[in-house]
């Protein structure tokens, strides 16, 4: 039985926002249609993590209003320190949840490349917007949180990519969070269409040390056939958060989508990272780094799910687990009836660096196909005592041994990541995340 | 002159006592060569010094120019002026050679007054040549998949870029072949002089005839019951060590076993 869940906000509301922000009646009505649903569904269950008393309803509102950045050097330091904001040709800001800065290269433009906030897509590409958001890659009715995601969306952006277009220079966004009050409903969808070619990269900072509200993210990356999306993230929020993040990979023919991501927030969070590899000889490469601090709970479920002939399903994560920091590492390769010729390999590895923290690697293959190959491996561990004593001996602190440590077992992920920005940014934020 | 003293170290691993009073005393511009069968605490000694964290000293001091070192955490016995070339280098996956041991120097300087990286190198790639290793070791990650001569010479390596008052070698010698005998004690020599002393521990006699040590001391079931110069080494090396049992009137009892 199905008990019916008290939300956030009644459906009167959620149409006034809806209305307020001028989205077209189709809009409204599904949001309030998906708010019905999230007070039906379940929560998801992600593997190994039991989640059923976790906060993910409440907000202490849905949306805060902050003002737009006049220029680039009204960013906070914080965010100066890891992004060269300046450098970027295409960059998108979000302020908590407000648009907050937008550059588009006018050479994109004039190729018919969309990059907008989710609102002003909602509004002026309606049609794409109806026709890709949460029908393909998410849908509304996966569970209680997608639902909730649905009706409550209050940022994010869409890139869309003609065909054919190749989009040379990165697309850089970021998520500005500095109100303790801010909860973060944001969307991403990116459409790539045939034979198109783009490299997106998002970061999350909080500039606050606290927060009150959700973070529910859907990410949908559509690639169609033989198009190639390389999707960056460095999260970097604050603890305080219940965060849910989606990030999903659709893959048609010969479609390739890489994964590069720097999961380094501090608050309680469930990672989904799916990829569904539809089309023949698409191939997905997921790559991630992690480092869990002070209390939080982890669960990172990487699935790559393959139904293409020939198609080819990458994981790679290696995490660090600190202080009283628990995780749960899931990896799926799962190769359907129909994918001949298939391979699908995994890799993770944790390192626990104190008493405290716990870690576990959960490997899974599920293979409905006889004429593939698979492999995965997996290992988790507490740091050698020897090794620090080691380091020690040579004048190191703990801490600076520490981190030596910390930024060796990261290594094999953050020095192969595919984009050079998000390796920047990363080492930047780990340097400041276990300094 | 700095001076490193021993005095009545006791020290024990998991309940059980290895080390039961040695006394030691070590100047800078000295050689001191610590021999010994197996299982005798000449490498609980070295580990202690250092402070290992398997092993607790129960009584004693060891004091640097007065400062017990005892009192100190590990880094803080390095920055002393202290190292240990280990008998068992661990290997640190990720962090290379060079990275390590910019960090090892920085962590003696102020901030702000950190090594520059082109001094650094010009430092490494000479030092490096002259122990005779081959340049791409330094990009490597520190220690893992070198070789045993590959990790002594490393060993070597670092020490003489940290240059420390007081350099202790556990069994520094220990499965080289010649041609790295001869390039690890050439580091060794060259660091000699008037700001560092060395405390060599070793099984064989071979070490000592590439560096000659002005002191050997012959350690037995946890102290040291012999001191003299290079020909006791000699001795020892013609007689083994049963004539000095007979001379102190030392029985055999269960022996230890060592760990690194």
């Amino acid at each position: 039985m199905t008990v019916e869940t008290k939300l956030a906000l009644l459906v009167e509301e959620v149409r006034a926002f809806s209305q307020q922000h001028g989205e077209p009646q189709a809009f409204a009505d599904f949001r309030a249609n998906a708010l019905q649903q999230a007070a039906e569904l379940d929560l998801p269950k992600p593997d190994r993590t039991n989640i059923s008393k976790w906060n993910f309803i409440d907000v202490a509102t849905h949306t805060v209003e902050s003002a737009a950045y006049a220029s680039l050097d009204e960013l906070p330091a914080d965010v100066k320190a890891i992004i060269d904001a300046e450098a970027q040709q295409n960059l998108y800001i979000q302020r908590n949840n407000t648009p907050a800065f937008t550059r588009v290269s006018d050479a994109l433009t004039a190729k018919g490349v969309i990059i907008t906030d989710i609102q002003t897509a909602v509004r002026d590409h309606a049609d794409l917007v109806e026709q890709y958001f949460m029908t393909t890659a998410v849908k509304v009715d996966e569970h209680k949180l997608t639902a909730y995601h649905a009706a409550l969306v209050n940022g994010g952006v869409f890139v869309y990519v003609p065909r054919n277009v190749i989009v040379e220079e990165p697309i850089q966004v970021v998520f500005v969070h500095d109100n303790t009050e801010a909860s973060l409903f944001n969307h991403v969808l990116i459409v790539a269409e045939q034979s198109s070619a783009v490299t997106y990269v998002e970061t999350y900072i909080s500039t606050v040390e606290e927060a009150k509200g959700q973070v529910n993210v859907v990410t949908e990356v559509i690639a169609k056939d033989n198009a190639q999306v390389t999707f960056g993230a460095v999260d970097n929020l604050t603890a305080g958060f219940t965060a849910y993040m989606n990030r999903r990979g659709h893959a048609e023919r010969d479609a390739k989508i890489d994964w590069a991501l720097g999961l380094m927030t501090s608050s309680d969070t469930i990672y989904e990272n799916t990829t569904n590899l539809i089309g023949d000889n698409s191939t997905s490469d997921f790559k991630m780094a992690t480092v869990g601090t002070g209390t939080q709970k982890l669960n990172f479920t990487t699935l790559i799910r393959q139904w293409g002939k020939n198609s080819d399903g990458q994981i790679l994560k290696h995490g660090v687990m600190k202080d009283a920091a628990q995780s749960i590492f899931n990896g799926i390769g799962h190769i359907m009836h129909g994918g001949t010729k298939a391979n699908a390999e995994q890799e993770s590895r944790v390192l626990m660096l104190s008493e405290g923290a716990r870690g576990d690697a959960n490997p899974i293959l599920l293979i409905d196909e006889d004429d593939v190959t698979a492999g995965h491996a997996a290992s988790v561990g507490r740091v050698d005592p020897t090794q620090l004593y080691y380091l020690m001996s040579r004048g190191i602190s703990q801490t600076e041994a520490e981190r030596l440590v910390i930024h060796g077992f990261l290594a094999p992920v953050v020095t192969n990541l595919p984009i050079e920005g998000v390796k920047k940014q990363l080492t930047e934020v780990i340097e400041r995340k276990v300094r | 002159m700095a001076t490193l003293e021993i005095k009545d170290l006791h020290v024990e691993i998991d309940g059980k006592e290895i080390l039961k009073g040695v006394n030691l005393t070590i100047n800078t511009n000295e050689v001191h060569a610590i021999m010994g069968p197996n299982g005798t605490g000449k490498s609980t000694l070295a580990s202690a010094i250092m402070g290992h964290p398997k092993y607790e000293v129960t009584q004693g001091e060891v004091l640097l120019d007065g400062e017990n070192v005892l009192e100190m955490e590990v880094d803080e016995r390095a920055q002393a002026g202290l190292f240990l070339a280990m008998q068992y280098p661990s290997e640190i996956a990720g962090v290379t050679n060079a990275d390590f041991l910019r960090s090892a120097i920085n962590a003696r300087r102020e901030e702000g007054d950190e090594i520059s990286l082109m001094k650094f190198i010009k430092e490494l790639d000479k030092t490096m040549e002259f122990l005779e290793m081959p340049e791409e070791m330094a990009q490597r990650y520190l220690n893992e998949g070198f070789s045993g001569g590959e990790k002594k010479r490393n060993e070597i390596l670092q020490m003489m870029m940290i240059k420390p008052t007081f350099g202790i070698l556990d069994e520094i010698d220990s499965g080289l072949d010649i041609d790295a005998l001869k390039v690890v004690s050439k580091g060794i020599n060259a660091m000699r002089g008037e700001g560092f002393g060395c405390l060599m521990i070793t099984h064989y006699q071979r070490l000592l005839n590439y560096i000659t040590p002005d002191y050997v001391h012959v350690m037995m079931q946890g102290k040291v019951v012999k001191s003299g110069g290079q020909e006791l080494a000699q001795k020892l090396e013609a007689e083994g060590y049963e004539w000095i049992k007979a001379e102190l009137g030392i029985e055999d009892t269960d022996t230890v076993t060592e760990e690194a």
